[in-house]
């Protein structure tokens, strides 16, 4: 069999190979893509220029920022904050359930199975401004959209993440504890969520610093918090009472990024 | 009082006949080493002893109860009575050393996680654990994390937790295999020391020879998927041990050497 297969393995390999079909056809699509897209968006030289000059006027009168109303954007920074904890608590406390559902080792049945993870899965695939839609339409104005719009999102992502790490857990301690008569909820808390918490703790910093990035966007909506203030202010030309707005939102966002990274290099 | 009566058990997996028509049976206090190349079905045979693999057809009996049709809750006061020794111990690893004593006790009251958590235990328990612990020479690292213990530690202390369940018959499976020889005669003989001590019958896989001849009252020997050799260990002699691997061992019929990383039952089993 050896002898057989010599002749062919004993070639060099050619410097270059071409792609597959499927590759070039790949490229193709993308290259099309891009082009249409390129001249759909009508770049000219003048619209450019235009550009320019109207972003020197929005930068002319937005400095010197107007810290005048600051009491009022403390207070929608607040609100803000206040969505994304609540938020994002909320949504890692269900989302270890859900995970628990949609894992291959601790789901009761394939089909809840099937169930839990396209739940998941929508709620990853709509974006959280499309959840904030919906739910200033359920609920009204307010920071309690945002916060229902933050819960979904934050179960679409940490609970993926949460039940990737609980199927990568060695099955071995598991049937131990089952090989002893453990019950099976005593075995999924005592032997398979300890191994996934270091993880989980990474996971859910994430999902906090994700939640107020988004909590401040939600209010473009009307789904409360600091966005509404930015929203009126745009649409009023204070550029100078928007631009401290954004600024207020740059430092916190940065903060809580540097608070973020010290508590994991904390915990792992 | 606690003895296992196996009879004609046979177990597929898929097309694959891994246990052939097996008849055993084991006395109480009996203390029976199992010999037998890899993929012979020794684990698979170990697997269906306490429920985690279910057999096509057979019976196993152990204290008058049918494991092989035990469901449920029944199933789970069979296990009760059976400690498992694993090859590769199988503690939590981010837990203490304490906890995962405590995790023994675990199937043994209702309430399961709640009366063995370490905040939550009863003071008896907790006691119970610590007894456990200071018998297999580990009490000082008790608040250690299994993770920083040595392979021998940590089979020490799945020793502590098997004694922690009470059981009355142990299984072992390769209990040394993923030690080192000087660890491996240690944990042997703590684990003969403790089966002596408490009187439980015991039913223990092993590689070696020599180690099975140190410490088994009778040796039985496996060779694709049967019993094929049985005897008392003052009557065993060399070369029939010797015949149990060579030849045809496997049970999915490929050359021993060529397939020794893939023996077919050292699929992980599902949690029951």
């Amino acid at each position: 069999m050896n002898t057989k297969q010599e002749p062919q393995s004993s070639h060099m390999p050619p410097r270059l190979t071409s792609p597959s079909w499927f590759a070039w056809l790949v490229i193709v699509v993308f290259a099309f893509l891009f082009f249409q897209g390129f001249s759909s968006a009508e770049i000219s030289l003048e619209r450019l220029v235009k550009g320019a000059r109207n972003l020197s006027t929005f930068l002319g009168q937005a400095i010197p920022p107007d810290w005048s109303n600051m009491d009022v954007i403390a207070n929608a920074m607040l609100e803000t904050l206040y969505m994304a904890i609540v938020g994002v608590t909320v949504g890692i406390v269900l989302s270890v359930p859900f995970a628990l559902l949609a894992s291959r080792n601790t789901a009761p049945h394939p089909i809840v199975r099937t169930i839990t993870r396209f739940m998941i899965a929508t709620m990853r695939t709509i974006p959280d401004l499309i959840w904030a839609l919906i739910f200033v339409v359920a609920v009204g104005l307010g920071p309690l959209a945002g916060i229902l719009a933050i819960i979904l999102d934050t179960i679409g992502f940490a609970a993926r993440f949460f039940s990737e790490r609980i199927e990568e857990v060695r099955p071995g301690p598991a049937n131990a504890l089952t090989a002893s008569g453990a019950g099976r909820v005593s075995v999924i808390m005592g032997a398979i969520l300890p191994e996934t918490l270091a993880s989980m703790s990474a996971t859910s910093l994430y999902s906090v610093e994700k939640a107020i990035r988004s909590a401040v966007t939600l209010g473009l909506v009307g789904a409360g918090g600091i966005g509404v203030e930015l929203s009126t202010a745009m649409r009023l030309f204070q550029f100078d009472k928007a631009f401290s707005i954004i600024i207020v939102v740059l430092l916190v966002v940065i903060g809580f990024e540097q608070l973020s990274s010290m508590i994991r290099k904390r915990v792992i | 009082m606690s003895s296992i009566t196996i009879r004609n058990l046979n177990k597929y997996y898929g097309a694959l006949h891994v246990l052939r028509s097996l008849d055993l049976s084991i006395a109480s206090g009996e203390g029976v080493v199992l010999l037998g190349a890899n993929g012979c079905g020794k684990s698979t045979l170990m697997k269906c002893l306490n429920g985690l693999e279910t057999p096509q057809s057979g019976s196993i009996v152990i204290d008058q109860n049918d494991v092989t049709t035990a469901k449920g809750l029944r199933l789970r006061s069979i296990r009760r009575d059976i400690g498992v020794v694993f090859q590769q111990f199988n503690l939590v690893e981010n837990l203490t050393v304490f906890q995962n004593v405590l995790y023994g006790a675990m199937g043994q009251r209702r309430g399961g996680l709640l009366t063995v958590w370490n905040s939550l235990a009863p003071k008896d328990t907790r006691e119970k654990a610590m007894h456990c612990l200071s018998r297999v020479r580990m009490a000082d690292k008790a608040s250690s994390r299994c993770r920083d213990l040595s392979g021998g530690q940590q089979q020490r202390v799945a020793i502590a937790r098997m004694l922690m369940q009470s059981p009355k018959i142990i299984l072992a499976d390769e209990p040394v295999a993923s030690l080192d020889p000087k660890a491996g005669i240690e944990v042997m003989d703590l684990l003969w020391e403790v089966v002596r001590e408490h009187n439980m019958t015991v039913f223990c896989t092993l590689h070696q020879l020599d180690l099975a001849q140190n410490y088994a009252d009778r040796i039985v020997g496996m060779k694709a998927g049967q019993i094929v050799f049985d005897s008392s260990n003052s009557s065993a002699d060399k070369e029939s041990l010797a015949q149990l691997y060579q030849g045809d061992t496997r049970v999915d019929g490929a050359s021993s050497h060529e397939n020794e990383y893939a023996a077919p039952n050292n699929r992980p089993a599902e949690i029951a």
